[in-house]
This record gives structure tokens, sequence and C-alpha cells, in this order.
């Protein structure tokens, strides 16, 4: 048997979290992910595994490591003017303390990488960025912002994110925070006090940025805190015990990406990358063309009156087999119509599913189409995405 | 970790139990913790011909996809049907949880094959994880 697993090329120096001793210690599996040394599962013997994990943040609650996620702070009189140059979303439309998804787009107009940008002041906003994409995305940033009254800053490393998400994620955070989380919105982000006991030991995160946002489909919250190794591994370890009577459990990049794929979550060099443009990836929604300007949309303008050369759906495997990233999608007399961005099994869904770019003629709901896995052509079926949404409260 | 030592084993993580000219084939523990849950397995039909150290069929967990290779050449003489429907027993007894019969071609082939103790060895020496 030889494993053939799904990590890219790694750098040189392989990063680390602060918390990755902790990862260690609780006997984590550990990749090598965009250059960053990640846990992708934690042990069967505690209770996870990747469907394990998965399970727990559809059903309760789990916690997550995404330290290696990037930040870069705009602020200034211009900083609005600046985010509203180089992001595809409507910056103008959110309020003190609301949040957007949105992407930055090359002049081509195709994918810098995808963000979520937050606006925590008047004049201040906050993108999240994705680990492989952290230099790239700060230096494009800084680049393209050079002309407005706006300072730009790389505090990639000043946090760690831990994500905690789930139904229960709230009941869990709640029990250390003094901000009422009921009044924090899906995509709305506060500050407030973490509150952090170790037997006779407190101590008080004040003003730390609790976000109610996720890469699960599922409702959760990311907290940024001070990036230390001994804070980091307080709070980590604070959120497991009291996250104890909920059935929290750990959970690795394994999870997070099936978690994501039943939601239909884009992740960047799979659906979205600098080679594909808005409208193939389908983000329509978060792109607003009313806006009179922004990199990348004079492009996407012309793109949008060429028409579709491919598009983006999801595939139910409906004959045996699983589809997997770069897998072929065929007509059934065995053309290439097609590539797998995205495939894997669905732990809650039970199902096989897949995100495939296929020829637009392909995109309809309840279209036949094949996958080729090993040679052999398996049936599967056109389906409308996201494969899971999570249930109205 | 206790290896049965009723048992070779391969360097690609299968292990084979022989009696006279007829083998079992299954992979072993370290095999299946490293590739996680397990979902699919996919091995030929009855009457397939196996040939040492070419591959004879696939094991997928949720996040990986791993060929199998055959420890010894062979003709097929029955499948594990029940690993079709419940992969996962592959998790919770890999050296139980067998996935071929072969009658063997050349019984010597198993000579070259590690030990319990010699592939318990490699395996720490491998991976450290």
């Amino acid at each position: 048997m030889s494993s053939v697993e799904a990590t890219p090329a790694g750098a040189t120096v392989v990063r680390k979290t602060a918390l990755n001793a902790v990862h260690r210690q609780m006997g984590a599996k550990m990749v090598d992910f965009n250059g960053w040394d990640m846990p992708v599962e934690y042990p069967a013997s505690i209770g996870c595994g990747i469907i394990n994990e998965h399970m727990a943040v559809r059903t309760g609650v789990g916690i997550f490591d995404v330290s290696h996620m990037g930040d870069i702070r705009l602020a200034g009189l211009e900083a609005l003017a600046a985010v509203q140059h180089i992001s595809m979303n409507d910056a103008s439309r959110l309020a003190v303390g609301q949040a957007q998804y949105s992407a930055l787009l090359y002049p081509q107009g195709t994918f810098v990488d995808d963000v979520i940008v937050h606006r925590l002041g008047e004049d201040e906003y906050l993108l999240v960025i994705n680990a492989g994409t952290r230099e790239k995305d700060f230096n494009w940033v800084r680049d393209n912002t050079r002309k407005f009254d706006c300072a730009v800053e790389n505090l990639s490393d000043d946090f760690t994110q831990i994500a905690i998400q789930g139904p229960k994620a709230v009941d869990v955070l709640q029990k250390i925070t003094t901000s009422d989380l009921s009044a924090v919105k899906f995509y709305w982000v506060t500050r407030g006090t973490i509150a952090l006991h170790y037997k006779s030991m407190r101590r008080f995160l004040e003003n730390t940025l609790i976000a109610r946002t996720g890469y699960t489909a599922e409702d959760g919250f990311e907290i940024y805190v001070p990036s230390d190794e001994a804070t980091s591994a307080w709070v980590w370890n604070r959120i497991l015990e009291v996250g104890k009577e909920f059935g929290i459990v750990p959970c690795g990049l394994g999870a997070r990406n099936t978690l994501r794929l039943e939601g239909a979550l884009s992740l960047y060099g799979h659906e979205i990358s600098d080679t594909i443009n808005v409208w193939e990836a389908g983000l329509n929604r978060f792109c607003k063309m009313e806006k009179p300007e922004f990199v990348g949309r004079d492009a996407l303008e012309k793109e949008k009156a060429a028409g579709l050369k491919r598009t983006l759906v999801g595939l139910e495997m409906t004959g045996r087999g699983i589809a997997r990233d770069e897998y072929k999608v065929l007509d059934g007399g065995g053309r290439e119509i097609g590539y797998v961005t995205s495939g894997s099994p669905a732990p809650f869904l039970k199902k096989n599913i897949a995100i495939a770019y296929v020829l637009p003629e392909f995109s309809a709901v309840g279209m036949v189409v094949k996958v080729e896995i090993r040679g052999q052509g398996v049936d599967a079926q056109v389906v409308p995405t996201p494969f899971y949404k999570r249930p109205k409260k | 970790m206790p290896y049965p030592t009723d048992r070779k084993y391969t360097r690609e993580h299968e292990w084979i139990q022989s009696s006279g000219t007829t083998a079992t084939i299954g992979i072993t523990v370290h095999a299946q913790e490293s590739l996680g849950d397990i979902v699919f397995v996919e091995l030929p039909k009855v009457g397939a011909e196996l040939t040492v150290g070419k591959t004879f069929g696939t094991v997928e967990s949720v996040k990986a996809v791993s060929d199998l290779y055959a420890p010894a050449s062979g003709t097929v003489t029955e499948t594990n049907c029940d690993l079709a429907t419940s992969p996962e027993k592959v998790n919770k007894d890999a050296h139980g949880s067998w996935m071929l019969k072969i009658t063997l071609k050349n019984a010597s082939e198993l000579d070259a094959l590690l030990s319990a103790a010699d592939y318990e060895k490699f395996v720490a020496e491998e991976g450290g994880h």
C-alpha cells in the first residue's frame, strides 16, 4: 500500500502556528499544508478522525486552529476607498462591526485570493486571507493601495486564530466571554473579554476580536487572540474544557475541507485561482458590478459579454466510486468535458460529492455525466449547490 | 504496537498469512492509522491473477487514495465482500479484516518479506507518526 495524499509541495522552511506543540501533544496527524505544519486530524483514541470531527461540527461543536490564515489591516482616512479599489464586493455597505465575503482580483478578473472583509472601525478594515497566499496577498494589497491615504499592515503573525464551529459553538464561547453573543449576528464582529481560568489563576484577554464567521457552512465564531504560545495554549485548552459538556472535539484540516465542501465554499487553488474568473466560479453575488471601479472590473465586463467557457457545478456520484481533485469529467460518450476541483466523501450527507468545472451545456441540474476514476467512467449527476444547508433555527 | 508473528509484511504495509499454497492478504494497523477513516475498498474479482509487487486494488479514506500491492503472486480464490459495505471494519480490526484469499504461485516469494519484528522496526524508522 502506498499513500498518495493530496498535499502540495512543501516550502523549504515549514512554518508552525503557536499551537503546534499542543496539536502534537494531542497526537494529531500533522501534514504540510501550503508550507504550514498543520493537524489534518486528531486520533481515534480521543474520539476524533475526520468523520467524527465533521459530525461534531454538524451536530455539536468543534474547535480548529486556523492561525495559518493571514490578516491585513487597512486604516486611515481613505481606508474605505482603498478597500473599494481592491475588493470586488461593496465595502461601503458595511456598518462598523460587520463583515462580508469578497475577493481580490487581478486586472484580468481572475483571483488573487478570496477574503473576508471586516469593518472594525470608522476607517479601519481587516482582511482575512488564505495561508498559502499570505505574502502574495500582502504585497498585492500594499502595491495596489499606494495612492490612498491609508496604512497597510500585515498582522498575520500577531494573532492565533481559533474557530469554534457548530450549532453549540455559541454556548461554548458564551461560557468564557462577557460579550452577549446572541446579539452578534452571522458575519458580524464584536470586541469582548475572554476570561481564562486555570486552577487559581485568572487572566482576562480584553478587547478580543470575536467574529461570527467560519468555513464550515455552520454557525460559529472565529476569535483572534495574542499569538504567544502560552496564551494560545491557554485559550485552546480552556475552550476544550468548557466545551466538554457540549461534546466539543478538536478538528483538523481534513474535517475543515469536508465541511466546506458540503457547503460548496470555494478553496483557493481549487475552485478559484489566478486562471479562473469570477463568473466561472459562480461568485456573482459577491461581485458588485454597480461599483464604478475596482481592479478586475473592466475585464469582467468583457468576460460577461463574451459568455462562459466553463462553469462550476455540484456533482453527486451515482455510481460506485469517489471523485477526487483533478479527476476528469466525461460526457456519456467518454469525451472530456471538464475536471473535478474538489471531491470527497461527504461524511454528514453520506454521499460522494464533488465540485467540478464543466462546459456550460452540461451544467443543468439533473444532467448525467461521468467521472473518470482509475480509467473507468463512473456515473455522476449534476445537483444543486450547496450540497448542505444548515437548518434554520 | 504488537504485530502478529503468524504472517509476513511488505514495506507497502500489507500483511500476508500463508498455509501451504494458500494465503490471506490484508493491510496493517499502521496502514489504517495513516489512512484514517476508510470509506472504500476496491478488490479484484475471483480468478484474477496477482503479480508480486504490482497493484491489485485500491483503498480510500476520506482524505487519501492508496494502491494495494501484491505481497506475492497468485490467483484470487475469495474476496471479503463485507468490506464493500463496511470498509470501516479495516479501521477497527486491520489484522482481522482480510481482503483476499489467493492460491500462491510460488510460496518462496514470502521469504523476501518482513517478519513482524522487522516490520515494526521499519514502521518506527519510516515515520515517527
